[in-house]
């Protein structure tokens, strides 16, 4: 294990492994979220609340994996920089991607906004007054529902979702892919497919995350 | 064909360097890049002045040795060929070339478009071999190999160790360079009995001399003169993996060299 942590292969692994899980994560996260289509999302939220104690530990092992993968991914970032003084005068990129370039900073963009989104829509001590934790629907729920639309409405709220998703199917589009390779679950045959299936499925997500704010902020869903 | 180049002008590695304008004339389309190089030296030879620094050797394409990063490329914009096969008939009358050398931690200059690539020797001295014991000649045909696999071996042993893949990578990473011998040695049975050993020495060498982490951009994959597949990088990560659990001073056959290396 000690040759794990030290080492820089070692490291990588962790941060596959480790964002592999937060990709599992988010995309229960999106099919979650869809329960709002067929007006069952505060049932959905208040089913997810059910056993606190089985709750706390997932948000802690969710913590444990997001704490190792910002950390190593930081650590092998500033080796990377050392790696490399000085650039070239010209610089032609021949194969990787914008998005490969920028992971440090697409991850920086979506740590902050997980800040954010957990102040915002999990401890609702961001706009409280329209939070869950203070209304409730008809079935005395806590409303989750209301909470989205109250608070989609506003065109900076709509604008910081879209804005931290941009940044979050850039960090995947080159991730999910990467995670593979690094993970050695690749050959000749399947690299261009999962390539290819890795971007797919950020663009996938992508649309499925933007979807809800967009369609409160047009009107299409509303209280 | 005429050309204006910028050449990285660097007297020795404590020089800070600086990129110089030189006018190419008479250039024919059918001079390889490096007999650009020399006609253009040849001239600044005459006129009393320092002629560039560039390295070469073969100039067939197959022993590594120059290497030059031209326009933001190294080895330029034809792909799977070596500074040496690289044509000047890929560039066009009046154009602007900007020639600087491999850049990396690990590649220290030392003068012009020399650098010093012996990083990438110390990373094959720290495992990239096979231990033989010598004696008589086996017979053949002792050991088999399948065809695939003699293929797969043969396909990463063509690398040339030419740090093409170290310069283009953002990371400044050597571990296309690094798969390649993993994989080639890998893929044999010989080369299996000190697989654990050799990609964790290997990988911790890499680390020392200074170079960088995969993050997998694969710009190395796209300027490699040999077109080093990425699926060896999948390869060494693979071997890397199965290696786990490998303790260099529980290993009765590592020698000291090994133990202190290993992490």
């Amino acid at each position: 294990m000690k040759s794990l942590i030290k080492n820089a292969a070692g490291r990588k692994i962790f941060m596959a492994v480790t964002g592999q899980l937060m990709v599992l994560f988010i995309i229960i996260h999106v099919i979650g979220n869809s329960t709002i289509y067929f007006g069952v999302l505060n049932s959905y939220a208040d089913h997810l609340h059910a056993v606190p104690f089985l709750l706390w530990v997932f948000r802690l092992v969710m913590l444990t994996v997001f704490l190792i993968h910002v950390l190593f991914g930081i650590l092998l970032t500033l080796d990377n920089c050392s790696a490399r003084p000085g650039s070239y005068a010209v610089r032609a990129y021949r194969q990787s991607t914008f998005a490969s370039r920028n992971m440090i900073w697409t991850g920086l963009l979506i740590c902050l906004f997980l800040f954010y989104h957990l102040l915002h829509f999990t401890f609702q001590i961001i706009r409280p007054e329209v939070s869950a934790g203070v209304n409730s629907d008809a079935m005395g729920r806590p409303d989750v529902f209301n909470m989205l639309v109250m608070n989609f409405q506003h065109f900076s709220v709509t604008l910081i979702y879209i804005l931290a998703i941009v940044a979050l199917v850039l960090h995947l589009s080159h991730g999910i892919q990467s995670s593979f390779q690094t993970l050695g679950l690749n050959n000749e045959r399947t690299l261009p497919v999962i390539t290819k299936g890795g971007s797919i499925v950020a663009y996938v997500l992508f649309f499925g995350y933007i979807a809800i704010p967009v369609m409160i902020f047009i009107g299409i869903l509303h209280g | 064909m005429n050309l204006t180049l910028f050449v990285w002008r660097q007297k020795g590695p404590e020089d800070t360097g600086r990129l110089e304008r030189y006018e190419a004339g008479d250039i024919s389309t059918g001079m390889s890049f490096l007999e650009m190089l020399d006609v253009v030296n040849d001239k600044l030879i005459k006129n009393g002045e320092e002629p560039i620094a560039f390295d070469h050797d073969c100039r067939e394409g197959i022993c590594g040795t120059c290497s030059q990063v031209i326009n933001g490329v190294p080895h330029g914009p034809e792909g799977k060929t070596t500074v040496c096969q690289l044509h000047m008939r890929n560039f066009s009358d009046g154009d602007t070339i900007y020639i600087e050398p491999l850049k990396s931690k690990a590649f220290p200059v030392i003068s012009d478009l020399i650098v010093d690539r012996s990083a990438l020797d110390r990373i094959i001295q720290a495992g990239g071999y096979i231990s033989v014991h010598t004696g008589g000649v086996p017979d053949a045909n002792t050991i088999l190999v399948a065809k695939h696999d003699a293929d797969t071996a043969m396909d990463a042993a063509e690398c040339i160790g030419c740090g093409a893949c170290v310069a283009a990578c953002p990371n400044g990473s050597a571990m296309l360079f690094l798969a390649a011998r993993v994989s080639h040695l890998a893929m044999l049975p010989q080369g299996r009995v000190e697989a654990k050993r050799r990609v964790r020495s290997m990988i911790s060498a890499m680390s020392k001399e200074g170079f960088g982490n995969c993050s997998n951009h694969y710009e190395c994959h796209a300027v490699c003169p040999k077109g080093i597949k990425l699926s060896f990088i999948a390869k060494l990560n693979r071997e890397f993996i199965k290696a786990f659990g490998y303790v260099a001073e529980k290993d009765s056959a590592a020698r000291p060299a090994d133990v202190s290396i290993a992490d």
